[in-house]
């Protein structure tokens, strides 16, 4: 076998779809581009072999992106993200006792209801625990942020613990934990299970919520800038297969494959549709966008992203916030390598590099410099808004 | 000095445990059961920590390190304290390493290095393992083809390997490649291996 130009790290999730895709599909070999891909069991031997050059990007949950930009857990090592893999695809899966007492039958719950019944029920003493991925994930975050909106203190009222994506179902049916956040299919799985119950999409928590990314190290970006360009353009392909109906059986078959996810078509082909099955033997729900992967520039590496990651970093590892650290992290997130391998292409290209997160309540028509965009609402279940110029001010707004 | 190994794999523990019994002074716990995994960390109190690459429950021992800091004998990620080099040599057999901070380097260093060597030693033993295997699993498809040959065509065993063989070397392949071909063919052609109908 040849040599492969560029080695991507993934853990097997619905999400890593795009790389997947790229290298099957031969959109990376259109690009010129031979890609290998390593699968891993966990988010620490995905870095581990980013860091240590066993491979050259890497699928990665956000957060620990900026992490390792800035030292948090070890060395400080500075990546850089040219492309976010997917927002969102999330949820919140509760033992079927639990979910009962907070969400109707049949359908997802309302963010708002949940989280006040929620309450009601720790008010009461009752401690419950709850399993996300990594300390460093969107999931971690996204659930904390919820908790915290519905009056519930993440860290004295509850216990938040981590839990590998291949044990949730388990752990739940064995009640070490009443509630896990985890992408798909690990959900569904606990579903198909009878092991829990999916009240919440973290959709709801907020609409547009940066999940994967596409990590490189910087070096390894500056070194092999051609390269990266050429994936991110087979990425973009990868993108727009992904959300075609048209492809959602061969990709569901393609991705359940043992080398890939080695799980269920079906329950892949659920997530990929944005369909899910809430509870054993329930009906299966549509919730659109629950993952969200292409439209609207969903790959386009915003700033702003990178900085509320940041805020939620200092509200959640109780440090200070420091405006270094925090251009540190807005550095991280590379738009203008997104926009040099695409440029000239016929994808839209967001003008600015930035946008005030959560400020949208429905359709919007936004400046590109390439291309034309709208917008759906982006906002956040409690509706504050994040607004990217002043960062201090959001956190001190937070609860 | 307390050491813990923590692998899914009770052979490979059992190789890697193997070598680090030889070095003084230490006492080895191998855990190979998912469940409880920190509790037993917990109770087990080591000062250094090794796991395989490819165990799913690194982010959980990790969260468990990272809040360790808190405790009289914060865990800290080797990666942390020692040369790169070393640390590269051990991601590189497939293990990682945590240990409580403020441990010597001198002392770490040595039982990294034969950690690793016994991972590499146990990579080797499983490669040799899946040679085997595949040797065997080629001789029979070899065997398969022969019979092929000597249904289909009516020559002796000696004859149908020389015609594999002369084929192999007419196409620049290997003997195991021609015979895979001729039983796929003749699976596609709805063949069926005499003696098996």
């Amino acid at each position: 076998m040849t040599h492969p130009d560029l080695t991507i790290g993934f853990l097997p999730l619905v999400d890593a779809a795009l790389p997947i895709l790229a290298l099957e599909h031969g959109f990376a070999e259109a690009e010129g581009l031979r890609l290998a891909l390593v699968r891993d069991m966990s988010w620490a031997t995905v870095l581990d072999r980013l860091l240590y050059g066993h491979t050259d990007a890497a699928h990665l949950v956000a957060p620990l992106a900026i992490a390792t930009t800035l030292g948090r857990g070890r060395r400080a090592q500075p990546l850089a993200v040219p492309f976010v893999l997917g927002l969102n695809g999330n949820a919140i899966t509760m033992r079927p006792e639990l979910a009962d007492q907070l969400a109707p039958q049949g359908a997802l719950g309302d963010p708002a209801a949940v989280g006040a019944r929620l309450k009601a029920i720790v008010a009461q003493g009752r401690r419950l625990r709850f399993g996300v991925v990594h300390r460093y994930s969107s999931h971690n975050y996204m659930l904390r942020y919820w908790l915290a909106a519905c009056g519930i203190r993440p860290d004295e009222d509850v216990d938040i613990t981590t839990v590998a994506p291949p044990f949730c179902a388990d752990a739940l049916d064995a009640g070490e934990v009443d509630a896990i956040c985890v992408g798909e299919p690990w959900n569904s799985v606990a579903v198909a299970r009878g092991a829990g119950r999916i009240v919440l999409v973290t959709a709801q928590i907020w609409r547009r919520g940066v999940e994967k990314v596409l990590a490189l190290r910087e070096k390894v970006l500056d070194d092999r800038r051609d390269e990266t360009e050429a994936l991110i353009r087979a990425l973009v392909r990868a993108a727009r297969h992904f959300v075609d109906p048209a492809n959602w059986d061969e990709n569901a078959a393609l991705l359940a494959r043992p080398e890939y996810l080695n799980g269920d078509a079906r329950l892949i082909h659920h997530a990929i549709s944005d369909r899910l099955l809430l509870s054993k033997g329930g009906e299966t729900v549509h919730y659109p966008d629950f993952m969200f992967q292409y439209r609207e520039a969903a790959n386009f590496p915003w700033v702003s992203q990178a900085e509320w990651l940041y805020t939620q970093m200092v509200r959640w590892d109780r440090s200070d916030f420091d405006s270094e650290e925090a251009a540190k992290a807005a550095r991280a997130f590379r738009p203008d390598v997104y926009r040099s391998a695409l440029t000239g292409s016929a994808e839209p290209l967001p003008g600015a590099s930035s946008k005030v997160e959560g400020s949208l309540g429905g359709k919007m028509v936004v400046g590109t410099q390439q291309g034309a965009m709208t917008m759906e609402s982006n906002r956040f279940f409690d509706g504050s808004v994040f607004d990217p110029a002043n960062l201090r001010g959001y956190l001190d707004r937070l609860p | 000095m307390r050491i813990a190994i923590i692998d899914e794999s009770a052979t490979r523990a059992a190789v890697i445990g193997e070598g680090l019994a030889a070095l003084d002074d230490c006492e080895l716990f191998v855990v190979t059961e998912r469940r409880g995994l920190v509790a037993r960390i917990a109770e087990i109190d080591p000062d250094i920590v090794l796991m395989d690459l490819g165990n799913p429950s690194r982010d959980v021992l990790e969260e468990y390190f990272a809040v360790s800091r808190a405790l009289d004998r914060p865990i800290a990620m080797f990666v942390d304290e020692s040369d790169d080099e070393a640390i590269a040599a051990a991601i590189d057999a497939g293990v990682s390493s945590y240990v409580v901070d403020g441990l010597a380097a001198h002392r770490i260093r040595p039982i990294l290095d034969l950690a690793v060597r016994r991972f590499n030693a146990f990579s080797r033993l499983q490669s040799d393992l899946a040679d085997a295997r595949g040797k065997l699993a080629e001789r029979d498809t070899v065997d398969k083809a022969k019979r092929i040959l000597m249904d289909s065509r009516g020559f002796t065993e000696p004859q149908a390997y020389a015609e594999l063989r002369k084929a192999a070397m007419d196409q620049g392949r290997r003997i195991a490649d021609i015979a895979e071909a001729v039983v796929t063919a003749h699976k596609l052609m709805g063949g069926q291996m005499a003696g098996k109908s």
